[in-house]
Formats: structure tokens, sequence, C-alpha cells
């Protein structure tokens, strides 16, 4: 049975509780960012300004989705690859960012990164994005709108699928499944 | 000469980038049925029945099947007795595209410098490969390109005395080193020999052909074979969460080559391995 959780995350120990390998629904509200929207969130806080979003307990979900069609919240919307975000991902998980989502491998880095803030990494399923976009119930763009379909989005989703890639203990789905199934 | 309008082909296309963004081949399903039968892993036979029904929710016609919906990528078969009528091939097609990502609400993906661009705002240019054919039939075969098994794809050249062996280890450290990246189970285009583009070339071909239609040449068929048995052995499996099912297909395809050379190619597809054709 997969367990819920609800974001954005006001007990961290329930990040701290997650296992690598354990399917996830996620509840609540996640944000959607790419590689130019993190690149922009950092020149912020680089430059110690003020972010337009709420770090907090935050997910935030790589993603650019496709056009929603009239009367729809939002198009397709399956994950990114991660890598292209990983030498953003550290800073923002510094300033509260407790999980992502998205799809593929991340660096030592952002491993590391993860074990000291306490967040986790989350997979959803790469191309099922018809069937992901199901969870999704209302989108609304909250930053960045020029970047189109990289515009930072709130996104309100009941019972979004995802397995947890990486903990906060160093585990790795990717690894350890792979190990159980090679010959 | 057989007139065609260009007005004709930009329809067609854009028929085609709608039906290619909505509508898996029935190949490709059909595939990750008798793969999910046979998974050992219950994640991974739990996504495999998730991509099929995936693909039902894409055919209602409300969502494409990614968000990702690709470079737009041609094969065209041109016959030698077919005569474009008021705009060149690629404008023609150009324009298909652009209707078709525009009215078929399909994210638009292309930037327009690699460096100093932005977004072109309607998928185009697309990549266009023209095969010289004999008759009066123009064939347009679309496989719209995500960018992210793409980014997994690699080119080596390789030296003739690599043989078979070389080709193997070539293409089973491109894929083990992919690992969960290229939204696995993946299809894997592989091109052996001809010249560095053309080997290119020939792997993005290979992933054109229906899933598991084996290669006309028997000892590339059974390359093809030999590799889908090994990768399937990493142990990857679907979103590289560990399973059998790492890829779906291997395709070969080769050319001759120059006796100095001895390129080898891997193009790799995600899982949602769009391809449509049509003919006019």
């Amino acid at each position: 049975m997969a367990k819920e959780v609800v974001i954005p995350v006001e007990d961290p120990q329930v990040i701290l509780d997650l296992r690598a390998g354990e399917e996830v629904f996620l509840n609540g509200r996640m944000f959607t960012a790419r590689d130019a929207a993190h690149k922009r969130l950092v020149e912020l806080i680089e430059k110690g300004e003020e972010l337009p979003i709420d770090l907090e307990g935050s997910a935030i979900y790589y993603v650019g989705p496709s056009p929603a069609r009239p009367g729809k919240p939002i198009g397709s919307a399956g994950p990114t690859t991660s890598g292209r975000v990983d030498s953003y991902a550290p800073l923002l998980m510094e300033r509260g960012n407790k999980i992502m989502i998205g799809k593929g491998k991340r660096n030592d880095t952002v491993k590391e990164a993860m074990k000291k803030y306490g967040a986790v990494y989350m997979g959803a399923i790469g191309g099922a994005a018809a069937l992901i976009a199901s969870a999704i119930k209302k989108a609304e763009v909250v930053a960045y709108e020029d970047l189109g379909p990289e515009a930072i989005r709130v996104l309100t989703v009941e019972n979004f699928p995802v397995v947890v890639v990486n903990d906060t203990v160093g585990g790795d789905a990717y690894i350890d499944g792979r190990e159980k199934y090679k010959r | 000469m057989r007139a065609i309008k260009a007005a004709d082909i930009s329809a067609a296309v854009k028929d085609l980038c709608i039906d290619a963004s909505h509508n898996l081949p029935d190949d490709v399903i059909e595939v990750f049925k008798k793969f999910a039968a046979a998974e050992e892993s219950e994640v991974a036979k739990q996504i495999l029945e998730q991509l099929v029904e995936n693909a039902a929710v894409a055919a209602e016609g409300e969502y494409p099947l990614c968000q990702d919906c690709g470079f737009a990528v041609f094969l065209v078969e041109q016959g030698n007795e077919v005569a474009i009528e008021g705009a060149s091939l690629s404008a023609a097609i150009d324009e298909g595209v652009r209707q078709g990502y525009e009215e078929g609400y399909l994210r638009k993906s292309i930037v327009d410098h690699p460096v100093y661009g932005k977004n072109t705002g309607d998928n185009t240019p697309s990549v266009i490969h023209v095969f010289p054919t004999k008759g009066d039939k123009l064939v347009i075969h679309l496989a719209p390109k995500g960018g992210g098994s793409e980014n997994m794809s690699k080119i080596a050249m390789l030296k003739p005395a690599d043989g078979r062996e070389g080709i193997i280890n070539f293409v089973m450290n491109t894929v083990a080193e992919a690992g969960p990246n290229p939204c696995p189970p993946i299809v894997v285009g592989v091109g052996i020999g001809g010249t560095f583009e053309y080997c290119a070339l020939m792997a993005k071909k290979a992933l054109f052909r229906d899933l598991g239609k084996p290669s006309d040449d028997e000892w590339n068929a059974e390359l093809e074979r030999e590799l889908l048995a090994k990768i399937n052995d990493l142990g990857i499996g679907p979103m590289g969460y560990g399973g059998r099912t790492t890829a779906l297909a291997v395709h070969v395809e080769s050319f001759p080559r120059h006796i100095a050379s001895f390129p080898a190619s891997v193009n790799i597809n995600c899982h949602s391995a769009r391809h449509k054709t049509v003919e006019i």
C-alpha cells in the first residue's frame, strides 16, 4: 500500500522516514520548475534578493507541460531529466526545499545535500504524461510567465504517484533495483 | 511527372503530427503487453501496465502521450516522378508542423540558436532527411523525438579490428551509462558503417522501424537478438527501478564502410516510440 505525503511538508520527520523504493502518493500543492526557472531562483538567492515563491517544506516538480486545452487545468505533464538542475538544487534545499520530483540520476553533490538538509528525490513515471495529468486538478502560473512551458506554476495534485529514488540516508532505488535484477 | 500541391503536403503533415503525438502505434502497445506478462518485478509490471493505460488516455485526444512532443524528425521517400508545386518540400513540411503543433496543443520545444536562442514558438524547423526513390509517390515518415532519450545517444569511430565485439561493447556501455535517464524501457537504434554523419542517420532510421521487426540482413538480425538479451540482463528495468524490461527492441542498420573506418552509433528512444507514416 502506497504511503501518502501531504505537500508542502510541515513535519520534517515525514521526509526522514521515507526510504528509497517506497511508492508514495503526493497530495497538496507543488511548484513546477525546469532549468531556466532554477537559474533565475539561484541568481536571486546569490544576490540576496527575495524569491517569488516560498521554498519552506516545498515540493518542486521538474516539468514543462504541453499547452492546456480549453477547460483543462494543464496539458500532458510528465517529468523531465533531473540532472540538468543538479547544479542549482543544493541551494534550494538549503532554503527549505524538501521534495524534488523528476526522472533520472542525480549527481553526488545533490545526494549529499539531501542527507545534509533532510530532503528526498522522487521519480514520476517519465512518458506517462497523459496519465499524470489526471492527478493534477489545478495549475496556476506564479512566476516567470515569459518562460512559457518553463514558467513556475503551482499545481494542486491528488494522489500524484511517485517512487522514492534517493532518501536522506543514502538509499538509491536506481542502484538497488538494478542490482536485484541484473544477470 | 505527378504534381503534388505543397498545401496538400502541409495538411497531411499537420494531421500526422497530431496523430503521432496521441496514438501510440499498435506494435509498441503489443510489446508493452508482452513484456508486462513476462516481468518478474511487480513495480516494473505496474509501470508497463500504466504505459498501456497512458496510451489509451492519449488516444482519447485531450492529452498527448508525452509533454515532450519532440523535435519533428522526418524521413521522406520522394519518387523521381514527383513534382512539388507552390513551395519547397521543407517549407511545405514545416508549415504542416507549425499548424499541427499549434492546433493540436502540442508542446513547442525548439530554440532558434543553441546558445543565445529563444523558443521559435511553433516547433519549427523540423529535421528532414530525403531519400530519392523511383515512382510517383511521396512517402512521409515522422518520428517526434524527445530530448531526454536523444541526450543519451552516442557515436564512436571504432577501428575495423574491433569487429562485432567492439560494436557490442559500445552499445552496452552506452545503454548502461544512460541507465534511468532516457525513460526506459527504451528502443535502441544502432548504425554500423558508412561515414560519420551517415552512421548517425542510420541509427535514427532504425527507430522508425516497427518494434521487433528484425533486420532483413540475417547477420544484423542475429546481432539485434543478442543485444536485446544482453541489455535486458542489465536489470535497469522500467524507469530504472529494476526489472527484466530495459529495452523493448534493438534495431540494427548497416551500410558499406571505408577500408579505414568503422563508425558505430546508438540512438536511444524512450518507450514513447512514436512513429507514423503517410503516403501522398
